[in-house]
């Protein structure tokens, strides 16, 4: 194996461009269980982790380096609830954003409130520089995304107006170290509400029939909370897997979002 | 390829294997069989160690990576006949049964207390809430930990 301990991006690019095939780690918590359990060999390998510039924070633009115990302490209420929930203390200390993001699981804690704040994902190329692709354009499909083979995740960027009301919850078999069954993120604004779920479809996905139907209403009545919840169970595309059932993720998915719309409004 | 790392204020190097973890390093190679290796997936927490000031799971760490690194295992964990104050709580409440998770609860239960030497028992059960054990049903373990948090060790 080759393996490149990349001290700058530049130099992170620089290997990049010269193998695109090879491996990009961060926290590993998600590679070394694929090498661990699936015996996945990676051969060349160019770890992200040393790298400065990566781990910068602010509240427009997120490192792809910054870990979940960074982010739990963070100014974005809804992504600081999300990444309490990750793993567990083990996982959130080594566990970043760039490496939920890459993953693309549709189990992603990160990827709702992406959605939710209608993010960019910014990724960066020796040969062509940096783009920035709108969260709807990068996630494509199950654990994929329009990531070229020699470019790296640099940040998430975020737009400055974004609602401060944020509510994410998820559902899952048990409390600690649990993957979501399905995960919602809620913001309240000025201009409405924004309803984002995960693990209900291929990729994070913004509930908008229902967000539609909430922003025509003058006032949120227990009828209107009801049927918010009725048409996210019906717009989410989820499937059955060893995790849980169609049924009972589209019944989740109109609970959860129920249940945040209703908190937002405190 | 070779990897130098301190391990326990001691520089160690190995020779290690493409995509090897820093828990298998640990273990084979540099004859500190501590850290316990159960699960390799993050779930279980037996193979917690300190890497740079942070608690993490060694099995997720490739080795390759800890390359000038600074790791503290349970080993390192007090001193030369004396057992660390964390060790010393746990046997007084009977914490330990058959002990496999016991390293792992002493290394990410020490990094609680040097972080927060007062923890209150929510902040006990999360920062202990990536360590499983299958015997004591963790009473004693929390009591271990509660009596370390009022005399602030
Ligand atoms: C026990 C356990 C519990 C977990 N619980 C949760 C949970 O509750 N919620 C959740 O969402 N996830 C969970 N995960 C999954 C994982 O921790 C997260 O997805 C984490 O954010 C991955 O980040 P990482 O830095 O460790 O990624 P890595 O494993 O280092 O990388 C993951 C993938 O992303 C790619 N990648 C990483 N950084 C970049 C970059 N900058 N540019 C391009 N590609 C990149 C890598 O090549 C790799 O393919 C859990 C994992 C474990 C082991
Ligand atoms: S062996 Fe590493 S967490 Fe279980
Ligand atoms: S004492 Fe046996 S697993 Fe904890």
């Amino acid at each position: 194996m080759e393996f490149v301990a990349a001290h700058d991006l530049d130099e992170a690019l620089a290997a990049k461009a010269e193998q695109p095939d090879a491996e990009l780690l961060a926290g590993g918590t998600d590679l070394m269980v694929e090498v661990n359990l699936v015996h996945h060999r990676p051969k060349q390998v160019v770890s992200l982790r040393r790298i400065g510039e990566l781990r910068e924070v602010s509240s427009t633009r997120i490192g792809a380096g910054v870990t979940w115990s960074r982010l739990e302490r963070g100014d974005h209420r809804g992504l600081a609830e999300a990444a309490r929930t990750v793993g567990s203390p083990q996982i959130r200390a080594a566990g970043t954003i760039g490496g939920n993001v890459g993953t693309a699981s549709p189990a992603g804690d990160g990827l709702p409130w992406i959605a939710a704040a209608d993010a960019a994902i910014e990724v960066r190329s020796k040969a062509r520089g940096t783009r920035v692709v709108p969260w709807r354009d990068f996630f494509v499909g199950v654990k994929r995304t329009s990531l070229e083979r020699d470019e790296i995740i640099t940040a998430v960027v975020v737009p400055d107006d974004i609602p401060e009301a944020q509510e994410f919850a998820k559902v899952g078999a048990r409390n600690a170290m649990v993957i979501s069954t399905v995960s919602c993120l809620v913001m309240r604004g000025d201009d409405g509400f924004r309803i984002a779920l995960g693990s209900v479809a291929p990729t994070p996905i913004r509930a908008t029939a229902a967000e539609g139907m909430l922003n025509a209403e003058a006032k949120i009545t227990e009828a209107a909370l009801d049927e918010v919840a009725r048409v996210v169970s019906e717009e989410v595309r989820p499937i059955t897997d060893h995790r849980s059932t169609e049924a009972y993720r589209r019944h989740a998915a109109g609970v959860l979002a129920r249940r945040l719309v209703e908190r937002s409004l405190r | 390829m070779n990897v130098t790392i301190t391990v326990n204020g001691e520089q160690r190097v190995a020779d290690v294997a493409a995509s090897e973890s820093l828990l298998n390093v640990l273990r084979d190679d540099l004859d500190l069989p501590g850290t316990k290796d159960a699960c390799e997936q993050g779930e279980c927490g037996s193979c917690t160690v300190i890497l740079d000031g942070e608690a993490v799971c060694s099995c997720l760490v490739m080795a390759a990576d800890a390359e000038g690194s600074e790791v503290t295992t349970v080993e390192g964990m007090g001193e030369e006949g004396h057992l660390h104050p964390v060790q010393e709580a746990m046997l007084a409440e009977g914490a330990v049964q058959c002990g496999f998770c016991t390293p792992g609860f002493v290394v990410a239960g020490a990094h609680l207390l040097e972080t927060n030497p007062h923890p209150s028992e929510l902040e006990i059960r999360e920062a202990l809430s990536g360590n499983i054990c299958r015997c004591t049903g963790y009473g004693a373990i929390l009591r271990a930990f509660e009596t370390l948090s009022e005399e602030g060790t």
